[in-house]
């Protein structure tokens, strides 16, 4: 039985196929952030989301082999460290802080509108990170504590 | 502006029903109805930024509120009330309604005159950042300070949240 973690068959078999559709989902949303509704925070939510997705399907264990909180932490340090970053390259480049300083390009590129896509990808990763994070200390961690008791 | 207050007296009752009922999975779920009520009307005034991130906040939320609270039986207490807290209570609401009632009159109408600030933005948000979603372009260029603001709340509840939760995770890691 200690194999048979998480939900059943059926259900891991259908998370194999979806997770990676919302994971992709969640970048495309933050690509296009400054081109079409969406932005850093949704598409952060919806890689939490995704990576949520996992852990309810296969189980603790199974998940948290690899995403564990370290790499989380990481990740969410990285987000705010570059977030910051971007917003100090205005400072340093042109001396206003939070200036937008890289090249605009033309409008409806992917590739346009200075730093709005850097910040949006540094968003993403601190948001997604940090609400995986909250979600496994809020309802992971308890669940270990209630085996304990038992 | 019908279907507006339509989903407005549902999403009140459901917030009714999310009070008032015992089991608990049924009252996050009436909860979850409320968000996807509130969804509904982002989108009906045009707002789909907002849609987007309050539906994916939402399921998160519902997640997080099913795991932490259904697994776990929490012992629901049924007390007799003081008659005179539901008279405060609705001495409280009535002061609150009427000044609401008071104060919103005074605001201008929804989007009409557009104001000052907001006409900027629309008319040089292209111009001067490249970026077509003028919401992006307020939130990451014009407004970015409160953004980072923002970022360093989130920050900052993450680190408070492990901080409070750590001792479990790591005793369960040994």
């Amino acid at each position: 039985m200690k194999n048979e973690q998480g939900m059943s068959i059926i259900v891991k078999r259908i998370t194999r196929i979806t997770v990676s559709l919302i994971f992709l989902f969640g970048v495309y949303i933050v690509l296009h952030g400054h081109l079409t509704p969406g932005g850093g925070f949704a598409g952060g939510v919806i890689i939490a989301l995704s990576f949520i997705h996992v852990v309810l399907a296969f189980g603790k264990d199974f998940a948290l082999r690899r995403l564990n909180e370290k790499l989380a932490s990481i990740f969410e340090s990285l987000g705010a460290v570059l977030f910051l970053t971007v917003s100090l390259l205005g400072l340093f480049l042109a001396g206003i802080f939070f200036l937008n300083v890289l090249p605009k390009g033309k409008p409806f590129n992917l590739l346009s509108s200075g730093i709005i896509l850097p910040s949006n990808i540094a968003i993403f990763i601190k948001v997604g990170a940090g609400l995986f994070m909250i979600f496994i200390a809020l309802a992971m961690l308890r669940i270990t504590e209630g085996k304990k008791g038992e | 502006m019908i279907e507006l207050h339509v989903i407005l007296i549902l999403m009140i009752l459901g917030a009714i029903v999310a009070m008032e009922i015992e089991d608990l999975l049924s009252s996050v779920i009436a909860l979850g109805a409320v968000g996807l009520g509130l969804t509904l009307e982002f989108l009906l005034l045009k707002a789909p930024d907002l849609a987007i991130t309050q539906l994916v906040v939402e399921i998160l939320a519902l997640i997080i509120l099913i795991r932490a609270t259904v697994h776990f039986g929490v012992e629901r207490k049924k007390y007799k009330a003081n008659p005179l807290y539901f008279l405060f209570a609705f001495m409280f609401v009535g002061v609150f309604l009427w000044f609401s009632a008071k104060a919103l009159k005074e605001i201008p109408n929804f989007g009409f005159p557009i104001m000052k600030v907001s006409s900027y933005y629309l008319t040089q948000a292209l111009e001067k950042t490249h970026a077509t979603n003028i919401v992006s372009a307020i939130i990451l260029d014009f407004r970015g300070y409160d953004t980072l603001g923002e970022a360093t709340i989130l920050f900052t509840s993450v680190i408070g949240i492990l901080a409070v939760l750590r001792k479990k995770g790591r005793s369960h890691e040994k």
